[in-house]
């Protein structure tokens, strides 16, 4: 079996006080991050732009090999560093044996943990900072999962963020690489640079315009993948879209990041032509849906967490259209979090039922759409010519 | 006549090919060898797990055919109801198995992003062996032979530094 072997190279560093300092949970509840607002973006096209990178400690059996002694051991040793952190200054931070189920869930619909860790307990934690702009998930299904997240397409500034974390680290801690193959991950999908960069796209109008297959077929093929709302295996609710590298060894890290912006603005482009087409050849029917949207969310009394995803799609591609006034554009951002099963619980205090979840969902999105005003119709666009129809064509390389 | 992979001696009767994710995979092998890895059920058999023994002579256990991570005591089959590795160790271990599994999921085999601080010199003094031997190939080729001594002598002084390193 593994052998015992010095994890930190000073273990000289006394153990900090438990936790005094950290921000609570419910502070973390109260005060979501700017991505989560739909503010700082400068597309209403991209939510928002997220960098991953998986590390392990030399030495160590990965955490789904690893002996729960071992999983303990690592997280006692990992922990204490990893608050240490200038960025992880008054964080949450939370062995998951300590959080209830709904409190993971929270975090795991403000994507800050995956729903694989939400799932883990005894030997694993999530650190997030005070802006929940980054989270380290430790034992996930490598030693260390680092992430940053920024509003928009801004992967460039995501990625530096997390590697001024990475190159902290690097010197406090043995991480297992190798000079062949890079960082040495528990799956080899991940191996090289460790690194996952993905954005999360608004495509409603691909969608609606049934090119949406075309697309993702497209992305495919060229070596990313398409994922819904919460990751692999996801549906794709409220015409979210996560795009994604799938390849982490051969490329510079800055390179998959290009390669991935590149793609990002071809499928902006698609999305706004054929936002445009809409407007042009299909007003009524996009009247009808943004007005439905209005309707329903504003009157009804029942509504569950598809429906009410899907029609927040509408009303956010109606902000974006000219339908309501601009500053209703971060609305629909904040509500797709707020209705989440794990968000309405904690807002009322208590385990809800399926139908009591539907209620108070419905509750909700009627007082946030109180005052918004019945959608407008904006003259068509007497610009459009983003209704040529030419076939999706990627020139990647 | 073709050669079998595994052994390298014998003449190759038995050939398999297997397409991944649109990469085709092919294993030559001799009669000895195919019996010897169990394949006698093409359709209830990974190329994938053949592959991973290959080239691993010590870890191997001959008697079980299973390659075995000293380390952390993960096995190939483990890694077949997985699709993952048991530690870092168990790279060096399946390592020269995964390469055509890496070269069908990935862009390139080797690593060309970010070194963390700590194996740059590592790295460095790696990368100056690999071209000094590269030299001393050629200078043995034309049999300047004085040349070759002295890079044969700077490699091994290179390698002492590296071992130094890395430990």
């Amino acid at each position: 079996m593994i052998r015992p072997c010095p994890l930190l190279l000073d273990r000289s560093a006394a153990p900090l006080p438990p936790e005094a300092h950290m921000m609570k949970f419910s502070t973390l509840m109260r005060k979501p991050a700017d991505w989560m607002q739909g503010q700082g973006g400068d597309s209403s096209i991209v939510l928002s732009s997220r960098i991953r990178l998986a590390r392990n400690i030399n030495e160590y059996a990965f955490p789904g090999w690893a002996a729960k002694d071992d999983r303990v051991h690592v997280l006692h040793d990992l922990k204490s560093t990893l608050e240490a952190l200038p960025e992880m200054k008054d964080a949450f931070s939370a062995d998951l044996q300590n959080l209830t189920s709904i409190e993971k869930q929270v975090l795991v619909e403000r994507h800050l943990i995956s729903r694989e860790h939400a799932a883990k307990s005894n030997g694993s934690a999530a650190i997030v900072n005070r802006k929940q702009s980054l989270s380290i998930m430790v034992n996930e299904e490598d030693h260390l999962r680092m992430q940053a997240i920024r509003p928009g397409l801004r992967l460039r500034e995501a990625y530096e963020l997390l590697d001024k974390v990475d190159t902290d680290l690097e010197t406090e801690v043995v991480y297992a690489f190798d000079n062949t193959l890079g960082y040495l991950t528990a799956c080899p999908t991940n191996l090289g640079t460790g690194l996952r960069a993905s954005v999360m796209l608004h495509l409603p109008a691909l969608v609606l315009s049934e090119q949406i297959n075309q697309v993702i077929q497209a992305v495919n093929k060229i070596g990313f993948a398409v994922r819904g709302l919460y990751g692999e295996g996801t549906e794709a609710l409220a015409n979210l879209f996560q795009v994604s590298n799938q390849t982490t060894l051969g490329d510079k890290e800055l390179e998959i990041v290009a390669r991935l912006e590149k793609i990002v603005q071809q499928i902006i482009q698609h999305e706004e032509n054929a936002r445009a087409k809409l407007g042009e050849e299909k007003r009524t029917t996009l009247n009808d849906q943004i007005g439905r949207a209005f309707a329903i969310l504003k009157y009804s009394h029942i509504i569950s967490s598809k429906e009410a995803l899907n029609l927040l799609s509408m009303i956010r591609l109606g902000c974006d259209l000219g339908y309501f006034p601009p500053e209703n554009g971060g609305l629909a951002n904040l509500l797709l979090m707020e209705i989440q099963p794990a968000h309405l619980q904690i807002e009322a205090k208590r385990k809800l039922s399926a139908e009591e979840r539907d209620a108070l969902r419905a509750e909700i999105t009627r007082r946030k759409l109180r005052n918004l005003p019945e959608p407008g119709h904006p003259a068509a666009s007497g610009d459009g010519d983003g209704g040529d129809h030419d076939p999706i064509n990627w020139n990647d390389e | 006549m073709q050669k079998c992979d595994v052994c390298n001696d014998q003449e190759a009767t038995v050939f398999l090919t297997q397409i991944v994710d649109g990469k085709m995979q092919k294993v030559n092998l001799c009669q000895a060898c195919a019996d010897e890895k169990g394949v006698d059920d093409p359709t209830g058999f990974a190329l994938a797990d053949l592959l991973l023994g290959l080239g691993s002579q010590e870890a191997v256990k001959k008697s079980s055919d299973e390659a075995v991570c000293e380390e952390c005591g993960f096995t190939q089959s483990d890694f077949k109801k997985t699709g993952r590795l048991g530690c870092a160790g168990c790279y060096n271990i399946f390592g020269d198995g995964l390469d055509s599994l890496l070269k069908a999921m990935h862009k390139g085999t080797r690593h060309v992003g970010k070194v963390p601080v700590p194996f740059q010199h590592t790295k460095e003094l790696q990368e100056r062996i690999q071209r000094l031997q590269g030299e001393l190939d050629t200078a043995v080729a034309d049999e300047a032979f004085e040349t070759a001594a002295s890079l044969r002598d700077e490699i091994k002084t290179l390698e002492t530094e590296a071992a130094k390193a890395g430990a």
